[in-house]
């Protein structure tokens, strides 16, 4: 694995412990599961990260809820739906990072209006305080994101974007530029939700790879060990797992089934 | 295509206000959509396309009208602008027509609608069908039961309409639905969006599709009154109507320009669809920031009006910078004040209006009578209403 830091990127401790995690993985690829924060409820979601962590995790994404989410499918939407029901706020779950982070690495994913409600900075400097070492925000492309991203280099948060299959060539560096801790990178042109088969990983990693010097992760429409290996064939650094876990999660027994769920997964990734 | 003469771009932000709040894989189609509106609109052929369709298909210009009982009743002039006599019954198909055409200039092949009242779906799927090209219209199950006419006459033009079961059932979730459906599937698809709000390019596309209603209404009202009028009165949602009257007028620092939104229950409770109104921090949903409903954390509440059309917590980003600026006045009205105009209007002037706009004419009634001369935004008729009010007396 080749790492070589721009000199010009503002390195921050987010991003570093993110990169270390995600090179420093004994599998062929960094296993990183996506949970929803308060779902079921805050208490079983501590449980149900913890269970990640152990079923061989090495990064957790961290949802945060909210009402509207554009980027995501049915299970994940619905699960926000929940979470929100059973009284999750963003300081329940900033206390959910807080006792995961203890473990690995979190990143946050949330909206843009989430951010807005409480402006980038003060934003920022609740997830460093609960020991967050990134953020994800979907709907905040580079032109919408100046502003948090310079609070997040400031406060030593990874501000991740993502690309997806149709950012054309010419946009590929602008994203990638931007890019701290990883380049979250959308597999298929859609939103969040199983699918089956595995669809032209390489090409959209490839794009990736030429796009940015971070470890690139691959997300979306992810949910089995075959497809998981095949993302690491295709040479994902880190390959992001979300609503197969959560539909998991609101199922019957919903720890011992995602420490299953991610166990196998990790079994798919292994060298 | 040429990318020499006119390298220009549409306005994308109003104020602080707009933006494009969406996921990355729709930033390209926004770009694109953003220069095919440049390259069309300064073109002839198109635009007298458009022209040509707006004049005989929809009926083009629609006329201004004097409502003398009206005018009795509330002691000056009321004039309205009659919408509700284009094609389709409302001021939705200017902008669904030359959405559709442009869309279909670009080669998409495939249609997606979002619907409240199901004015807009009706006018999505009536250029959809015109122009031969698929249609697909998300509409809340809550707006299904509400508006059953519209859903049948969608059914009747081809298009297929997709309940939306999520949150509140109504016009926020087919919109949100409608937005997935396009992230999904933004190759051969174009979004219709049906009014004023949404990313960029989209409220300025908008605006310049619905200006000809605030284009129109000046010049015959010079030509009729011989004078400008001291009001342009529309009723505001996500504000298409109000925001293509508003236009005509925006140059006539006399002309006061004010918007009627949703009061509901009332804007001291919760269930109200009135965000200028009510003011607050304003944030982001479906793709800008503007005025919105929501809760401390950011979480978007749900609106609540007997209006399907209405029953929205957000609104247009350009509204929002017209109040922060001055230059335009919102005002709410309540869900019975609403119903009150409604049949009011209807026994005074033989027009039965939409309930969307019963909203204007509730302010024109029950509001200060400091004008001489009102223009009133007529923005459809009500026939898809008349079960909603008759099932409250």
């Amino acid at each position: 694995m080749t790492d070589q830091a721009t000199p010009t990127r503002p390195q921050n401790a987010g991003a570093e412990r993110i990169e270390q995690a995600i090179r420093g993985t004994k599998r062929r690829a960094a296993l990183m599961p996506y949970m929803m924060g308060g779902y079921p409820d805050l208490a079983t979601s501590v449980e149900i990260g913890k269970a990640c962590a152990a079923g061989g995790a090495d990064l957790i994404e961290l949802g945060i809820p909210y009402s509207d989410p554009l980027a995501d499918g049915p299970v994940i939407q619905a699960a926000g739906t929940v979470a929100l029901d059973n009284g999750a706020t963003f300081d329940g779950v900033l206390g959910v990072c807080r006792e995961l982070s203890a473990l690995l690495p979190v990143v946050v994913m949330t909206y843009a209006n989430i951010v807005q409600a409480r402006g980038a900075e003060a934003f920022c400097a609740s997830l460093v305080a609960a020991g967050a070492s990134g953020a994800i925000v979907p709907d905040l492309p580079p032109e919408e994101s100046g502003e948090l991203l310079a609070h997040a280099d400031r406060a030593g948060l990874a501000l991740v974007p993502l690309i997806a299959p149709t950012t054309p060539d010419d946009r590929l560096s602008l994203v990638g530029a931007r890019a701290r801790g990883f380049l979250y990178t959308v597999s298929v042109t859609g939103i969040t939700g199983e699918r089956s088969g595995s669809s032209a990983y390489q090409e959209v990693i490839d794009r990736a790879r030429r796009a940015t010097d971070v470890p690139v992760a691959l997300g979306f429409g992810i949910s089995t060990g075959e497809q998981a290996r095949a993302a690491a064939d295709a040479g994902a650094d880190g390959v992001i797992v979300g609503s197969m876990l959560v539909r998991l999660a609101g199922g019957p027994d919903p720890i011992a089934a995602v420490r299953a769920a991610v166990q196998q997964l990790a079994d798919g990734l292994d060298r | 295509m040429p990318a020499s003469q006119t390298e220009t771009s549409l306005p994308d932000r109003f104020g602080p206000y707009g933006g494009r709040y969406v996921p990355e894989t729709l930033i390209p189609a926004l770009d694109e959509l953003e220069q095919a509106w440049i390259e069309a609109s300064s073109d002839a052929v198109f635009m007298g396309e458009l022209d040509a369709l707006l004049a005989d298909y929809c009926g083009r210009p629609t006329p201004l009208y004097l409502a003398t009982r009206i005018s009795e009743e509330v002691g000056h002039e009321v004039w309205l602008k009659r919408e509700d006599l284009m094609h389709t019954g409302s001021h939705k198909l200017n902008n669904a027509l030359g959405q559709a055409l442009l869309a279909k200039r670009m080669g998409k092949t495939r249609m997606i609608a979002e619907t409240g009242a199901g004015s807009h779906g009706v006018a999505s799927a009536t250029a959809c069908a015109l122009l031969g090209v698929q249609c697909i219209v998300y509409m809340g199950s809550e707006d299904m039961r509400r508006q059953a006419p519209n859903v049948e006459r969608m059914r009747m033009l081809g298009t297929e309409v997709r309940p939306v079961e999520d949150g509140t059932r109504t016009l926020k979730e087919a919109v949100s639905a409608a937005i997935r459906d396009w992230v999904t599937n933004v190759h051969d698809t174009h979004y219709i969006l049906g009014s004023a709000v949404g990313p960029a390019p989209f409220p300025a596309i908008v605006k310049a599709l619905q200006r000809r209603i605030g284009d129109e209404s000046r010049e015959q009202i010079l030509a009729k009154a011989g004078r400008l009028p001291d009001r342009a009165i529309a009723c505001i949602g996500g504000g298409s109507n109000a925001i293509g009257m508003f236009a005509g007028f925006m140059d006539d620092p006399s002309v006061a320009l004010v918007g009627v939104e949703a009061a509901g229950d009332g804007v001291d409770t919760p269930r109200h669809g009135a965000p200028l109104t009510v003011g607050g921090r304003p944030g982001i949903l479906h793709g800008s920031l503007s005025a919105i409903m929501q809760n401390d954390e950011g979480q978007i509440l749900e609106a609540h009006s007997i209006s399907a059309g209405l029953d929205y917590p957000g609104t247009g980003p350009e509204h929002a910078w017209l109040r922060d600026s001055g230059r335009a006045q919102y005002v709410a009205v309540t869900d019975q004040q609403a119903v009150d105009a409604f049949k009011k209007v209807a026994r005074l002037e033989g027009i039965v209006p939409a309930l969307e706009t019963a909203h204007a004419f509730a302010y024109v009634f029950d509001g200060p009578r400091d004008s001489t001369l009102d223009v009133v935004c007529l923005s459809g008729r009500g026939d898809k209403d008349l079960a909603e009010v008759l099932a409250r007396d």
